[in-house]
């Protein structure tokens, strides 16, 4: 017997924003609501409900994915919430394709919601409970010093400058200034006012990075059958993959995410693609800093091996261009709620490939899209690959 | 698509009160070497995918999966957490082989609740943060109530809740994995000291320290791995309302919903007829009463008589908790529902030693998320 198609058949997301009023729950049932009447259906046709949020630190609160069930439409139903930190975006909807592969389930509600701003002053601290507690968190690491050593092992393997990637927010931040949602979107922003931002942990500055955020995304994936009663234009999950590196993050070459290479590879190869350079026409890949985007698109294969960069300053990143990358704006210009900014690409994703994308629409009417996702200790990668 | 699921490799550590001496990580890392040679598979090169139940507050770590590979063998491998029970990890890996994109799948959940200095700190921190918090509420206080409210309505009797003290604990004795093996009377439990009317000490299991890991497979993979493969039969879980203001505080109505979801599976009609053994939560004496409600074992009001009666001793015709459940073997925290499963597997394996009970084909095991979640799951596997 083949594998049971599964499809995405609506979505819907709140804004992103630095301090959201509602609370956690709100935000989960916002989005939920908003994905239930873009297919328009009820709470009754959903059978069960798959979460994803990022660590209990940032919500404050012990079984955060107990607490977030009612919210997320959860009462009564088949409920878990899955997690794989900052790769937990792309992978909850992962998560509900195998609710639905299994032939336990036909229609699941997949919710990721981050609130980062009940962290107070600032959710950066949280991170410090994410480190070895004998080897690392004596040492009071930073996320940003963190990303500081990958980002600056990834410039001088291959030889490349900052202006080389500040190309990447300027491109990132430009797309979401069309995104109704976004936080951070800049249709003027340049390469100067990145390169002239404050220095946060050389050579991370404020505008390499993407905004702390709240916000909430929800997305309905339905089996074939149900999919082609709900909707003419079901966008098919045609490919997942997921691989989690060791815990010693300080034993790898931090130059290229072999983890993301792997996890690209298994949903290619469920995909039955090929030539991923080809046959992917939009790629979301995860971008919280502006190296990140990348660092992954030679993960995905996307890319040569330190040469991504050129994917932006020959234009075929653009909106426009052969192979658009993150057209709805990404983390650096939507925002990033952790666990909803991956769960956003596959919004992205869906509303593109149905020709829904407005203003951030891609010409030419894409068929196939990637949206990956990273976390953890430089050690996740998660990806779906979704086609029309 | 593969449509059947086994259970083909199993393996623990612990459990005790304490382990000083070992790391989660070692504990786990025992358990699985156990496991993989139970099922005779090598982790590297054998399983594909790895599910891990962990909560962050209980680990004292923040994203606690970046620390869940390495031990179970499962670097630069599809891994990914589940914070539920180990039967939600269960659930996870039966997904994923049914799927077709699987044939091997482990499973590993773990305890190392010594380690919490403040666990009942932890635990209130369950609470929300708006409405709850602010009362200071304890856990077992409201355990307490849920406790008052299942007598009040069902008509059960404290000396019912005392009685599955007296026999999990007793069974316990005969268990060599259980550390709180007791031979008490229903007085010497009544007698302890009361923590939230009517809830008493005695009634409240102690937490211990272990890991257990499962080893899963397809069909065809586990015929050929093992003689006594152990099917997954069905898997149910479901969420109640979270909220302590707008739920039903008398009945386990989280567990009836995933009782029927796994009979459906299963294709069972009368849950007394078919099941030969059954592993029910017990983290609180009440809630095994609760449980066997829920499961359709007997009617509402009903389970505390059969159990003073011995209706769920080893020897009659449900046995319940032989193991000792949690009142015996501790309360494992997230790897609780892998406890009870684990004796299911040695019972319907043949392999429960002292404890077998003859003629088990059919077992059912199933778990609470604890105060204050209604959420819980049941697992129903034969041989």
């Amino acid at each position: 017997m083949g594998m049971r198609k599964v499809a995405v058949v609506g979505a819907g997301m709140t804004k992103f924003v630095r301090r959201a009023q509602e609370t956690p729950k709100e935000l989960s049932w916002e989005a939920a609501h908003m994905a239930l009447d873009s297919c328009e259906m009820t709470m009754d046709d959903i059978e069960a409900v798959c979460l994803g949020t990022a660590p209990d630190a940032f919500d404050g609160i012990h079984l955060n994915g107990e607490y977030l069930s009612d919210g997320a439409g959860a009462w009564r139903k088949p409920y878990m919430r899955s997690y794989v930190g900052g790769g937990t975006g792309v992978f909850v909807p992962i998560q509900g394709w195998y609710h639905i592969a299994s032939g336990l389930f036909d229609v699941v509600m997949v919710v990721a919601e981050e609130k980062m701003s009940s962290f107070y002053p600032h959710a950066q601290a949280a991170f410090l409970t994410i480190f070895d507690h004998i080897t690392e968190r004596p040492l009071k690491p930073n996320l940003l010093w963190i990303f500081a050593l990958e980002m600056n092992r990834y410039m001088t393997t291959y030889g490349i400058s900052k202006a080389d990637i500040a190309q990447v927010a300027v491109q990132h931040k430009r797309n979401a200034a069309d995104h109704p949602c976004s936080l951070l979107g800049d249709a003027d922003i340049t390469v100067d006012d990145i390169l002239n931002s404050e220095v946060l942990a050389w050579p991370v500055q404020r505008l390499d990075v993407s905004p702390v955020s709240d916000g909430a995304v929800a997305v309905i994936l339905a089996a074939e059958h149900i999919a082609k009663r709900i909707t003419d234009k079901p966008v098919w999950i045609e490919g997942v993959g997921w691989h989690l590196d060791t815990s010693y993050w300080t034993n790898r070459d931090l130059a290229y995410p072999r983890y993301v290479e792997y996890a690209a590879r298994m949903a290619y190869d469920m995909a039955g693609i090929k030539e991923p350079r080809k046959e992917i026409h939009i790629a979301e890949p995860y971008d919280p800093f502006d190296y990140k985007a990348l660092h992954h698109l030679e993960g995905l294969q996307l890319a040569e091996r330190g040469k991504a960069p050129e994917l932006y300053s020959d234009g075929t990143a653009s909106r426009t261009g052969n192979m658009p990358i993150c057209p709805s704006g990404g983390l650096l210009g939507v925002g990033n709620p952790i666990a909803a900014a991956g769960l956003m690409k596959i919004a992205e994703l869906f509303w593109q490939l149905r020709g829904e994308a407005g203003l951030r629409q891609v010409p030419g009417q894409p068929r196939r899209g990637l949206a990956q996702a990273w976390g953890d200790l430089m050690q996740v990668g998660t990806v779906v690959i979704m086609g029309r | 698509m593969h449509e059947r699921v086994a259970i083909v490799g199993v393996g623990c550590t612990g459990f005790r009160s304490a382990s000083p001496e070992q790391s989660y990580k070692e504990m786990v890392y025992e358990a699985a070497v156990r496991a993989y040679n139970d099922a005779g598979v090598d982790p590297r090169s054998d399983i594909e995918s790895f599910v891990t139940v962990a909560e962050d507050f209980h680990e004292g770590t923040s994203i606690f999966d970046e620390y869940t590979p390495d031990q179970i063998g499962g670097a630069l491998k599809p891994v990914h957490t589940i914070t539920g029970d180990g039967i939600h990890g269960i659930a996870t890996a039966y997904m994923l082989i049914r799927t077709g994109q699987f044939d091997i799948v482990a499973v590993e959940g773990h305890s190392k609740a010594s380690n919490i200095k403040t666990l009942p700190s932890i635990t209130a921190y369950a609470q929300d943060p708006v409405l709850n918090r602010p009362l200071s509420l304890n856990s077992h206080f409201i355990a307490g109530l849920e406790m008052n409210r299942f007598l009040h309505v069902s008509g059960t009797l404290h000396e019912h809740c005392a009685a599955v003290v007296t026999k999990n604990r007793f069974n316990a004795l005969s268990n060599p994995l259980a550390p709180y093996g007791a031979d008490l009377s229903i007085e010497d439990v009544l007698s302890g000291p009361i923590f939230s009317w009517p809830l008493g000490k005695r009634e409240i299991a102690d937490h211990s320290d272990g890991a257990i890991v499962m080893v899963l497979a397809s069909q065809e993979i586990a015929n050929s791995l093992t003689d006594k493969p152990i099917w997954i039969l069905g898997v149910g879980w479901n969420n109640d309302s979270p909220s302590l203001e707008n739920r039903d505080w008398s009945r386990a109505i989280y567990a009836e919903a995933a009782a029927r979801m796994a009979y459906r599976q299963a294709g069972i009609n009368n849950p007394l007829e078919a099941i030969d053994i059954a592993e029910v939560d017990d983290t609180y004496a009440y809630k095994e009463l609760q449980a066997l409600e829920a499961l359709g074992f007997c009617r509402e009001g009903e389970a505390g008589n059969l159990t003073i009666e011995g209706f769920t001793s080893p020897d009659s015709r449900l046995p319940v908790n032989v193991s000792g459940g949690s009142l015996g073997m501790g309360n494992l925290l997230e790897a609780n529902g892998l406890a009870r499963t684990y004796e299911i597997i040695l019972q319907l394996r043949g392999e429960a030693g002292a404890q077998q009970v003859e003629d088990t084909n059919i077992g059912l095991a199933q778990s609470w998320r604890g105060v204050p979640t209604n959420s819980g799951a049941v697992l129903i596997l034969a041989n």
